[in-house]
C-alpha cells in the first residue's frame, strides 16, 4: 500500500509538471504579450523596454524556469486587466464555482441513485425502459443548449426563476439543474448495473432467506455495496463536473472562476487564464489521486499486494 | 429455447436493435442532408434580406410561406442555414474524430505493444491531458490560435486522442497474454505484421463504439466553441453560431435559439443511439445481459 501511494504521488507530480509546461506554452505559442499590453501606436523602443522588463528577451528555457518557480510559489503574475495578482482573482471566484458544482453534484446523486435502484428492481419493465431512454436522451443533450432551454421555459415563459446572476438562492436552481442533468445518465446507469449485479449475489439471497424486509435487503445490504463504484466514478468525473461548470457559468452569467476565465480569454488576460487552468488542473489531479488511493485502500488486492 | 432466449428476451433484443436502427436512420438523414445541402436548401444560406428580418417559423400564424423555418436577424433563411449547418457539424465531427482516433490508436498500440520507455512517456502524456479541464484547454488554444475551420479541427483533434490511447493500450496489454499472439510471433511475424493482422482487428470493435460516441461529443464541442465565437466564424452557418445569435432574442423569439439547438441534439441523439446499437451488436457480453 505504501509503495502504491508513493508511486501515485510521483505520478501526480509528473502530471502537475506537464500541466505547467502546457500552460506556459499556451501563452508563448501564439501571442506576444507585449503586443497585448501596449497600445498599437507604441514605438519599437517602448516595446523593447517592456519586453526586457518582463524578461521576454531571455531564452525560453530561462523564461520557463522563472514561470515554474513562480507557479510553485503560487505567483502567476499580475492580471493585465485588473493589475492585481492573477491567483488572487481566481481564488476569490472559487467559492462560487464550488458552490455551483457541489449543488449540481448533490442534486444529481439525490436523483440518480433512487432512479438507478428502481430501474434495477424493475429490471426490463416499463420504469426501467423509461429510465434508460431518459439516460440516452440526457447523454446526447448538449449542456449549453439544455441551459438555454431551461432559461426559455422557466425564466422567459413561466417566469418562475431568474435567468442569470447569483443574487439569491433561487438563482442557483436552474444552473444546478443543468449540471445535474449532465451527470445523471452516467450515475444512474452505473447504480443500475451494480445493483443488478449485487442483487444476484449469495449474501442477498441469505439476507432474504433469513426473512429480512425487502427494503432492508435493498438499502442496508445491496445499495451500500453498489455505492462504492458510484463514489469512485464521482471522483474520476471531477473533470466532467468542472467542464459542466464552465459551460453553465457562461450561459447563466454565474460569477465563478469559469466565467472569469472566459472573460479573460476574450481580453487576452493570460496570467488569469494560466492561474485558473492550473488551479482547475490541480483540483482534478488531487481528486483523482484521492479517489485512486481510496479505491486501493478499499481493494485488499492492492492494499496488501505490490 | 431455454429461458434466456425466451420471448421476453427476444422482445428486448428487438427493442435494442430498433433503437440502433432508429439512430442509424437519424444519422443517415443528417448525412444525406449534409451531402445534398446545395440541392435541398431553398435559398442561399448567406443571402440577407433586410425587408424580411426575424420572420417566425411555419407554426406561427404570422409565418411567411416563403420561409418555412423563418428568418434570422438579418433576414437569412433559417432552413437553408440549418441544412448547410449539417455540413459543418458533420464534417468537423467526423474529421476531428478520425484525426484524434488515428493519433490515439497509434500511440496506444505503441505504448501497449512495446511497453517500457515509450509506454511511460505516452501514459504520462495521457494522464496530463486527462487532468486538464478539456473545455478550458480547447477555448484557450482556440482563443490564441484564432477561430477557423482548420484551427478548430487541429485543436479538437490534438486534444481528443487520450481516450483512444487509454482504451487501446489496455486492450493491447490484455491481448499480449493470449496464445494466438505468442503463436503469431513464434511463426516469425514481424512487429508491424502482428500489430496490423492480429492486434488491431481484436480491438477494432471497442474502438468503433468509442469513436461513435466521441464523434457526438466532438459535434457538441464544435458547436459550443462556435457558440462562444471561437469555432467556425460568422457568417458561416454553424449551428453553434446560430444558437449564439438567437440567444439575444431569447425573450420573445425563443425559436431562434431552440431550432439550431434541436438540430445539434437530433444529430447527437442519432449518433448515440447508433453507438448503443453498435455496442450491443459487437459485444456478445451485453447481448445476453
Amino acid at each position: 500500500m505504501k509503495g502504491y501511494v508513493v508511486y501515485r504521488l510521483f505520478q501526480a507530480i509528473i502530471v502537475i509538471w506537464g500541466i505547467t509546461l502546457i500552460t506556459f506554452s499556451l501563452l508563448h505559442m501564439f501571442r506576444d504579450p507585449v503586443s497585448i499590453l501596449l497600445p498599437p501606436e507604441a514605438t519599437k523602443e517602448e516595446a523593447a523596454t517592456l519586453r526586457k522588463a518582463m524578461g521576454l528577451d531571455r531564452p525560453l528555457v530561462v523564461q520557463y524556469a522563472r514561470f515554474l518557480s513562480g507557479t510553485l510559489r503560487g505567483d502567476f503574475g499580475n492580471s493585465f486587466v485588473a493589475q492585481r495578482p492573477a491567483l488572487g482573482l481566481v481564488l476569490e471566484r472559487m467559492p462560487m464555482t464550488l458552490w455551483l458544482a457541489a449543488s449540481g453534484l448533490l442534486l444529481a446523486v439525490i436523483l440518480s441513485v433512487p432512479l438507478g435502484v428502481i430501474a434495477a428492481v424493475q429490471r426490463n419493465r416499463l420504469l426501467d425502459h423509461s429510465a434508460s431512454i431518459f439516460a440516452v436522451v440526457g447523454q446526447a443533450m448538449p449542456l449549453f443548449w439544455l441551459d438555454i432551454m431551461l432559461i426559455i421555459i422557466f425564466a422567459v415563459k413561466l417566469r418562475l426563476l431568474p435567468a442569470s446572476g447569483a443574487a439569491s438562492f433561487k438563482h442557483i436552481i436552474l444552473p444546478a439543474t443543468g449540471i445535474a442533468v449532465s451527470l445523471l445518465p452516467i450515475l444512474m446507469r452505473l447504480t443500475r448495473s451494480r445493483m443488478i449485479e449485487i442483487l444476484s449475489q449469495e449474501y442477498i439471497r441469505t439476507a432474504r432467506a433469513k426473512g429480512l424486509r425487502e427494503s432492508a435487503v435493498l438499502f442496508r445490504h445491496a445499495l451500500r455495496n453498489a455505492l462504492i463504484p458510484v463514489v469512485t466514478i464521482l471522483g474520476f468525473q471531477s473533470g466532467l463536473l468542472l467542464g459542466g461548470a464552465v459551460i453553465t457559468e457562461t450561459i447563466f452569467a454565474w460569477p465563478g472562476v469559469a466565467s472569469l476565465v472566459v472573460e479573460s480569454i476574450f481580453n487576452s488576460d493570460f496570467p488569469v487564464v494560466q492561474a485558473a487552468v492550473a488551479v482547475f488542473a490541480l483540483l482534478i489531479v488531487v481528486a483523482n489521486l484521492a479517489t485512486d488511493i481510496t479505491v486501493a485502500w478499499l481493494d485488499p488486492k492492492i492494499r496488501f499486494g505490490a | 429455447m431455454n429461458g434466456k432466449y425466451g420471448s421476453r428476451h427476444f422482445v428486448r433484443r428487438l427493442g435494442q436493435a430498433r433503437a440502433g436502427i432508429v439512430g442509424l436512420a437519424m444519422v443517415s438523414l443528417m448525412v444525406a442532408t449534409a451531402v445534398l445541402a446545395p440541392l435541398l436548401s431553398p435559398s442561399d444560406p448567406l443571402e440577407q434580406d433586410l425587408h424580411a428580418r426575424l420572420r417566425p417559423p411555419f407554426w406561427d400564424e404570422k409565418a411567411d410561406p416563403k420561409y418555412t423555418m423563418g428568418t434570422d436577424q438579418v433576414g437569412r433563411d433559417m432552413l437553408s442555414r440549418l441544412i448547410h449547418g449539417a455540413r459543418i457539424s458533420l464534417s468537423v465531427g467526423f474529421l476531428t474524430m478520425a484525426f484524434s482516433a488515428l493519433l490515439g490508436i497509434s500511440l496506444g498500440v505503441l505504448a501497449g505493444y512495446y511497453r517500457g520507455i515509450p509506454d511511460s512517456i505516452i501514459s504520462n502524456g495521457v494522464n496530463i491531458m486527462m487532468s486538464f479541464p478539456y473545455i478550458l484547454l480547447a477555448i484557450s488554444v482556440m482563443a490564441a490560435a484564432g477561430p477557423g475551420y482548420t484551427n478548430l479541427i487541429m485543436v479538437l483533434g490534438l486534444t481528443g486522442w487520450p481516450v483512444y490511447t487509454r482504451l487501446v493500450r489496455a486492450e493491447v496489454i490484455e491481448l499480449e497474454g493470449r496464445d494466438f499472439m505468442t503463436a503469431a510471433r513464434a511463426l516469425g511475424g514481424r512487429d508491424i505484421r502482428v500489430i496490423l493482422r492480429h492486434t488491431l482487428p481484436n480491438v477494432a470493435s471497442s474502438i468503433t463504439v468509442l469513436a461513435t460516441f466521441e464523434m457526438a461529443r466532438m459535434i457538441i464541442r464544435e458547436s459550443f466553441l462556435s457558440f462562444l465565437g471561437l469555432g467556425i466564424p460568422p457568417p458561416h452557418a454553424s449551428w453553434g453560431g446560430m444558437l449564439a445569435e438567437g440567444r439575444s432574442y431569447m425573450l420573445n423569439l425563443w425559436w431562434l435559439a431552440a431550432i439550431p439547438g434541436s438540430a445539434i441534439f437530433f444529430t447527437t441523439l442519432g449518433i448515440n443511439l447508433m453507438g448503443d446499437g453498435l455496442r450491443d451488436w459487437l459485444d456478445p457480453h451485453t447481448r445476453t445481459r
